[in-house]
């Protein structure tokens, strides 16, 4: 390569540009024109996207543009890809990953790793098991849940004191958490059985990822969830309409109710030909409505971004730094947890192999396919869903390719590898349009 | 002249057996650009640290509008309306204008809930009416922004607060000649607006630009106050490093003496 990196992403830059400033014209540093086109018109907010993308402010474009790839390879390698029975599988399977993943975005937010998510959340599905047993304690199934998630998420807190009371970085603190619960789960398991397998044998729970929504509630599950997307939009609007800012154009939010509408039809109609919307699909649903909540309406998730951004800014502005990171750990803990008895109630066991194999990679794949930056302080949760998707679409298209293991895993290593490359290149492209 | 808005009295700060102040007058009135000049060392920094409570003076005192006050640290600053804008911003480039400008003050409706348009809407009004105008929409992020947009943006976030005064640390340090106009023109209007202004600069150009008195340290002593209209390039050199100091430094008992 000879090309000098700088001239290169300066000259992507003013191409960027290019829809509102002629391209022999540079841009004079001080008098820089927003690179924001007016937004109150279809056309205008086309434009600002499309912008932002050349800038480097992808979003959700690549995981889209790579679901409808793999959906391309996969459909045509292999018939059954695309069956109603596939894709209430996709459904199932991708639930514990995604509700894991939603956890660990919230900590790759914040510019910190955890790498202990998978075996606690094994801590937590073995937990709640062992708490469940008929011949022995034979608790409630509400109250084992929550003894289990409340384990977890004390995990979960207990690393953060030592990441951030002793300063370790948590990348290593969360290792050792990785050894440390594989060999709890491991001793429990060999305490509590001699097969090294315990099944679950509430019905409760068993149905959490086993069960079905009725036709009639897969709908109305649908439309309500439609409805509300609509109706946050309209509001959003018409408030900031309401001060005199611009605000999105109403064709644009139709037309983006129409096309979420489109897809969220077709999947109920779609899985309602097999045995219908998963009841964990309405979970992972709710709890995506939940922390999206949490970290872009509220102050706590104004904080969780800022700190990521720049945790000496959050400091000097009178945040509590060590609080959020706390706090964030602990919702890491506690969707671990969560994953975790969603796992155990899908595969009705929890056995020593628990929370090993590829889980961590997938979980963590997924929020960073997703969108989610490792550098910090970007990523939504909705990222923690879409990489789950991605993550499980290839696993289960490979699986019915009859894949060699190690073929999959290298399959698996370089989307991976692709999607921090994206990550990496869009900063970078971000960085040239940015400071001067 | 009117009591000034911000006053240091006999200020005194010693780091072991290095003297950073030493019984330094410091003032800054309403509706005044005070420039804070001196060579590296001289104790600029430290001085501002002590006025914020970062490294409370040994002696001396403080008095804002007048009254003496105990300042432990920034917030307590703040609190008074004293606001430090330092050299790195301190700003969070992944954040929107509208959020740096409220980060750690974010309004909310029941409790916890973000009040964007609100927010956005007083950005808005703040950096329009410190004519800020170079910002195309106070929802792009920090990190697309120049150098002098950045200074803006910091300006604005502590003006917004009912700030009364407004230390600079090195404002115009890192930028080219527009943004260094477009952040003077600022603090112009700042002062215009009655606020107190400290702008600390090494810069001496930028300083008569600006400034309407300059006090100049050495050696952690005041040599000069000099009025921007009387005085030369030359004699703020002059009194930078070679200004007549009251006390002969590492010779504590020899300045003591002097009252």
């Amino acid at each position: 390569m000879t090309i000098d990196p700088s001239t290169e992403s300066q000259a992507g830059a003013a191409s960027g540009a290019a829809p509102v400033v002629t391209p022999e014209e540079p841009l004079p540093p001080a008098t820089q024109p927003a690179l924001e086109a007016p937004a109150e018109t279809l056309g205008g907010y086309v434009r600002r996207w499309w912008q932002g993308v050349l800038a480097g402010e992808l979003g959700s474009l690549p995981i889209i543009v790579g679901l409808v790839v793999i959906a391309i390879v996969f459909g045509t390698l292999d018939d059954t890809f695309f069956t109603e029975r596939n894709f209430t599988n996709l459904l199932l399977q991708m639930a514990a990953i995604a509700t894991i993943a939603i956890g660990v975005v919230f900590v790759l937010l914040i510019g910190e790793i955890d790498l202990s998510v998978a075996f606690v959340s094994a801590v937590g599905g073995v937990t709640m098991t062992l708490l469940l047993r008929p011949d022995a304690s034979d608790w409630p199934w509400w109250l084992a849940i929550a003894v289990a998630l409340a384990v977890t998420t004390a995990i979960g807190l207990v690393q953060a004191l030592v990441i951030t009371k002793a300063g370790v970085p948590s990348f290593v603190v969360t290792l050792a958490g990785l050894l440390i619960w594989s060999g709890v789960v491991l001793i429990l398991m060999t305490e509590y059985s001699t097969s090294g397998t315990v099944r679950i044998q509430d019905d409760t729970v068993v149905g959490i990822a086993n069960n079905f929504l009725s036709d009639g509630w897969g709908w109305v599950v649908g439309a309500g969830a439609l409805a509300g997307y609509a109706l946050t939009q309209a509001q959003t609007a018409r408030s900031r309409r309401a001060r005199g800012l611009d605000a999105k154009p109403g064709v644009v939010i139709v037309l983006q109710v129409a096309g979420l509408a489109a897809i969220t039809f077709a999947a109920v109609w779609y899985a309602n030909r097999d045995r219908g919307v998963p009841q964990v699909t309405l979970l992972v649903l709710l709890l995506f409505l939940f922390w999206s909540f949490v970290a872009s309406r509220t102050r706590f998730g104004r904080h969780v971004y800022a700190v990521g951004g720049s945790a000496e800014a959050a400091r000097r502005a009178g945040i509590n730094v060590d609080r959020v990171r706390i706090t964030v750990f602990m919702i890491a803990g506690f969707m671990a947890g969560l994953g975790g008895i969603i796992l155990a109630s899908r595969l009705r066991s929890v056995a020593t192999n628990t929370g090993g194999g590829n889980l961590l990679l997938n979980v963590i794949a997924a929020a960073v396919i997703g969108g989610t930056s490792l550098f910090g302080g970007r990523g939504r949760v909705v990222s923690a869903l879409l990489g789950a998707l991605v993550i499980i679409a290839i696993e289960n298209g490979m699986g019915l390719l009859n894949l060699a293991t190690g073929t999959r895993f290298v399959i698996t290593g370089l989307v991976l590898l692709a999607a921090v490359l994206v990550d990496a290149l869009s900063k970078r492209r971000r960085a040239a349009r940015g400071v001067v | 002249m009117t009591t000034p808005l911000l006053a240091c009295e006999g200020a005194s700060k010693a780091f072991g057996a290095v003297q950073a102040l030493y019984r330094v007058d410091f003032e800054v009135c309403g509706g005044e650009v005070m420039a804070l000049v001196g060579d590296n060392g001289a104790g600029k920094s430290t001085l501002v640290k002590g006025v914020v409570g970062i490294y409370p003076f040994d002696e001396g005192q403080v008095r804002f509008e007048g009254e003496q006050v105990d300042i432990h640290g920034p917030r307590d600053a703040a609190r008074l309306g004293i606001e430090v804008v330092y050299q790195d911003l301190a700003l969070a480039d992944n954040l929107d204008v509208t959020a740096n400008m409220f980060l750690g003050r974010e309004r909310t409706r029941t409790g916890f809930v973000l009040d964007e348009s609100n927010m956005e809407h007083a950005a808005q009004e703040t950096l329009e009416g410190l004519s800020v105008t170079s910002l195309g929409s106070v929802r792009q992020t920090v990190a697309g922004l120049s150098g002098g947009q950045r200074q803006a943006v910091a300006v604005a976030k502590s003006v917004m607060w009912n700030s009364k005064v407004l230390i600079l640390d090195e404002p115009t340090a890192a930028l080219g000649v527009a943004q260094t106009r477009q952040v003077l023109d600022l603090v112009r209007r700042l002062a215009d607006r009655d606020l107190g202004v400290v702008i600390i600069s090494h810069n001496l150009h930028d300083v008569f630009e600006v400034a309407d008195r300059i006090t100049v340290l050495r050696l952690g002593q005041r040599v000069a106050v000099l009025d921007r209209a009387k005085t030369t390039q030359q004699e703020v050199v002059h009194a930078i490093t070679a200004g007549t100091l009251d006390q002969v430094p590492g010779m504590a008992d020899l300045g003591a003496n002097e009252t």
